[in-house]
């Protein structure tokens, strides 16, 4: 290399690096009906059944896939719309019938449903699908195992049109499941022709490449950048989507991300942080909405390992010592539901979440571990999810300052992202810890299946009681509208209360920003853009 | 001995360093804390789903088993499969290598172009204005974390002002990227014609590579301003006084031009650790580069995009040391390669 070529070839990058800064806005220069829509996280797999497939990419199973049946629309009273758990409409599925002894479902498909390619969506296709779900293990698997879906055998193609699933045993989770993401219905004839014989469920294909029915086809997808959707005109899962195309953004940094929705560039910011959401109330230009996540709450667990946590006087002591205002206040900054405060021990009605009968009394908080086999105190380790930081680290020094009080000396243990669920929720070996497991399916039981059974991934506390067990048993296929089901579940929620392996703080919001143009917004179970019912004025 | 064999006897010293560090990677990835089977087997696994995500990704294996299969891809190029995204490592790295290289490059550009003749300036005139304006810069410089600075100039540039484009990546929404050749929207927009690209990328980048190079312009000037120093306090430069020289002779020929060795040592290692120092500003641009990959990767266990992360970082450096030692040989021609 000469020295007088080096100068030669610098000059010239010199020239490029001094190009003028140019201002264009995405918002403003898109036509009409595209919306632009930011997340914080990345999507890795357009494939749900795909094992790795992680939170953020379940969207592309909402909106690009249909199931054969889908849920309702409800508007709560500050006019926010919200999915309706009990009202189950079709999707792919024209009309169902339930035998007369509950143990199968039948489905009529609509004859005018098609794929994007043309073939018609036929019962061979449900089928090919749902067994694909219990082939590929994982999350998909399990879901499908809460609907009583265990094996390819109860999956029956009657003829084209007519699918069957029979079950082992009535339940009510049955018909709700088959409206989750994971139910999805793909193109089996053109995912078995990219089948090879070491991959028969074309997992490697359908990971970058989807092959439905849905409102929007993946136009272009650019890992760890953005997913463009364009409509599907022939979709007739439900009323045409307003929006034509829709660009997906994934940025990382939460400032930027407020930046941009401030600034009137994008049309949504899906997901904000509980503090964003308070302040962005006061600015004129954005419009936000939150609803209450449904079957979920945050929960501080008392892991019944832990020695004095086994001594019922303790826990209702710290159930009393916990600063609840305080921590909706300062954790949740006032969005979300309060889960404390609650009229009466025992409760009356058969809802779930609802506020525990405990308030914030110090005095009494004294009195009970005084009358506990720990008078003098004790220390215990609070542990929380790194990244759940932003409402675990205040709610966390709270209640460590709160305990301190009372004689519990509290030291707080952060554990990053990737270590979470290993030590919370597998070994469940924390003493002392803030969860917040919601359930997809919106029943009281399902949440105590989760939650309160020994042995299950979400109880965290490893609380074990025969008594729950059994009403657990008992209420989890029974049908809500059962008589029996009501006593029930009073009774389980009773048992909440008094034994309190899982004390509530508030139930949480799901908090999106978005421009006043931007109508139909609708909050999921499933917490993921929904782009169909979506429109700009 | 030709330059060509010199540099082919380099590469393949560096085979060795870079075995060493991929048996070393791959044992640090396995003793992080965190479980890939259980963070992959999504949110209502059970022990069974775990062991059968376990069994996929291979874990289940021998580490000395996990070891040679994974030496064995190596071999034929294989980087593996990044969990975190879904995409082969080798992909992926190729697709965000060049979006991080890009904005490095344009950052270190500025950056010298500024601290260069700052430092130059600040030696040559000690104690002037210019030179506590340098020690300003060199302070103000080191002093601001990177993404105070990159979220100030999105706050003045692109909230209040409105001058600057939405921080949203490398290129403006409404544009697609130029077909692939360099990787670098810059130069590849330039190939293709297409100068709207062009400005958008460069429009974008403004920014990113501003507060980048903000960063990166303390070392580089107080690298040259000592350098200088040196340079014009030596004998020869007295001597080349004495005889009469023009002081622009002086200055440039003798005195810059043996300012430059310690200067093109730095500007190689703040090359290198802005690589991957630039997580920060790739996070608050959104901008998809090779850090917040790495980043993402370690948070969750990805092994084997960690692992890839290392092995090209590694590999990099080797070429940039290599680059490094050339360019030494044009600055002095006493300095040899095979010495």
């Amino acid at each position: 290399m000469k020295r007088r070529d080096l100068l030669k070839s610098s000059g010239a990058l010199l020239g490029a690096a001094a190009l003028p800064m140019l201002k264009t806005s995405a918002a403003w220069a898109a036509p009409a009906d595209t919306a632009v829509i930011l997340i914080g996280n990345t999507i890795n797999s357009l494939d749900i059944h795909r094992p790795g497939t992680n939170r953020p990419s379940y969207q592309v199973a909402v909106n690009c896939y249909d199931r054969l049946v889908t849920f309702g629309t409800k508007t709560l009273a500050d006019g926010t719309l919200v999915y309706d758990y009990d009202t189950i409409e079709p999707e792919l599925a024209e009309s169902w019938t339930i035998a007369p002894d509950r143990k199968s479902i039948t489905f009529k498909l609509k004859p005018t449903a098609k794929f994007w390619d043309g073939t018609p969506v036929t019962a061979e296709d449900v089928k090919w699908s749902f067994d694909r779900a219990l082939a590929l293990g994982g999350f998909p698997k399990v879901q499908m195992g809460a609907g009583g879906f265990v094996e390819p055998a109860q999956f029956v193609v009657v003829d084209a049109q007519t699918f069957r699933i029979d079950l082992k045993k009535p339940s009510k989770l049955s018909l709700p499941n088959l409206g989750v993401p994971v139910a999805v219905i793909i193109n089996s004839k053109a995912a078995k022709a990219k089948a090879t014989a070491s991959d028969p469920w074309a997992a490697e294909f359908l990971h970058k490449t989807p092959l439905g029915s849905g409102a929007y086809k993946v136009e272009r997808w650019d890992s760890g950048q953005q997913l463009v959707y364009v409509r599907n005109d022939d979709w007739v899962g439900g009323p045409k989507p307003a929006l034509r195309r829709v660009i997906i953004r994934e940025v990382p940094s939460l400032a930027t991300r407020r930046a941009l929705i401030e600034r009137g560039d994008v049309h949504l910011s899906f997901q904000i942080p509980n503090k964003d959401a308070q302040e962005l109330t006061a600015n004129k230009k954005v419009k936000v909405v939150g609803a209450p996540i449904d079957n979920c709450i945050y929960v501080a667990c008392l892991n019944q390992n832990f020695e004095p946590f086994r001594d019922a006087k303790v826990r209702q002591a710290i159930a009393h010592a916990i600063p609840y205002e305080q921590i909706h206040k300062q954790a949740a900054y006032g969005r979300g539901v309060p889960m404390w405060g609650g009229k009466s021990a025992k409760p009356t009605e058969a809802v779930w979440p609802q506020p525990f009968p405990y308030t914030t009394d110090l005095d009494k908080a004294k009195a009970l571990l005084a009358q506990s086999g720990f008078a003098k105190g004790f220390e215990v380790p609070l542990s929380y999810d790194l990244g759940e930081a932003d409402w675990g680290e205040p709610a966390a020094l709270l209640i460590q300052e709160s305990l301190g009080k009372i004689g519990i000396k509290v030291t707080l243990d952060k554990i990053p992202g990737a270590n979470w669920r290993t030590v919370a929720l597998v070994e469940k070996k924390l003493p002392f810890l803030l969860e917040n497991f919601g359930g997809w399916l919106n029943t009281p039981c399902y949440y105590f299946y989760w939650a309160y059974i020994k042995g299950n991934l979400f109880n965290a506390s490893n609380y074990d009681d025969a008594q729950v067990k059994a009403l657990v048993e008992e209420t989890l296929h029974m049908e809500k509208s059962d008589p029996a089901y009501a006593p029930k579940i009073l009774q389980l929620i009773e048992k909440a209360f008094v034994d309190l392996p899982r004390i509530p703080l508030w139930q949480p919001t799901l908090e999106s920003a978005m421009s006043p143009a931007l109508g139909g917004y609708e909050t999921w179970f499933h917490r993921q853009v929904d782009a169909r019912s979506m429109k700009l004025s | 001995m030709s330059t060509f064999v010199v540099i082919l006897g380099r590469l393949l010293q560096a085979v060795p360093t870079l075995f060493g560090i991929v048996a070393v990677v791959f044992l640090m990835t396995r003793a992080l804390p965190g479980d890939p089977a259980v963070f992959f087997a999504g949110p209502a696994a059970t022990p069974e789903s775990i062991a059968e995500i376990r069994a996929q990704l291979g874990l289940d294996q021998s580490l000395a088993t996990q070891f040679v299969q994974y030496l064995g891809a190596l071999a034929s190029g294989d980087l593996g499969q990044s969990l975190s995204t879904g995409q082969p490592v080798a992909d992926e790295l190729m697709r965000r290598l060049p979006a991080s290289l890009e904005l490095t490059l344009v950052a270190l550009l500025i950056s010298v172009s500024i601290a260069v003749p700052l430092g130059v300036l600040a030696a040559v005139r000690q104690d002037s204005w210019i030179d506590q304006l340098c020690r300003f810069v060199v302070t103000a410089g080191v002093s601001l974390p990177t993404f105070f600075t990159g979220l100030l100039l999105l706050y003045v540039f692109y909230f209040l002002l409105g001058i600057a484009p939405a921080p949203l990546g490398r290129l403006d929404i409404l544009f697609v990227p130029p077909p692939h050749v360099t990787g670098f929207y810059l130069v590849d927009g330039a190939l293709a014609g297409q100068w709207d690209v062009v400005g958008s990328a460069a429009a974008q980048i403004a920014l990113p590579s501003v507060t980048l190079a903000l960063f990166t312009l303390a070392p580089l000037a107080r690298m040259t301003r000592a350098a200088m120093l040196q340079a014009l306090g030596s004998e020869y430069i007295r001597t080349a006084r004495a005889a009469g020289l023009s002081r622009a002779r002086v200055l440039f020929v003798y005195a810059f031009r043996n300012a430059l060795l310690p200067v093109v040592t730095t500007l190689g290692m703040v090359f290198s650790f802005s690589l991957g120092a630039n997580v920060l500003v790739e996070k608050v641009f959104s901008w998809p580069g090779i850090g917040s990959f790495a980043i993402e990767a370690l948070v969750v266990s990805d092994y084997a995009a960690v692992q890839g992360f290392v092995l090209s970082m590694a590999v990099l450096f080797v070429l940039l040391n290599l680059c490094v030692d050339l360019l030494y040989t044009l600055i002095d021609p006493r300095v040899r390669l095979d010495a």
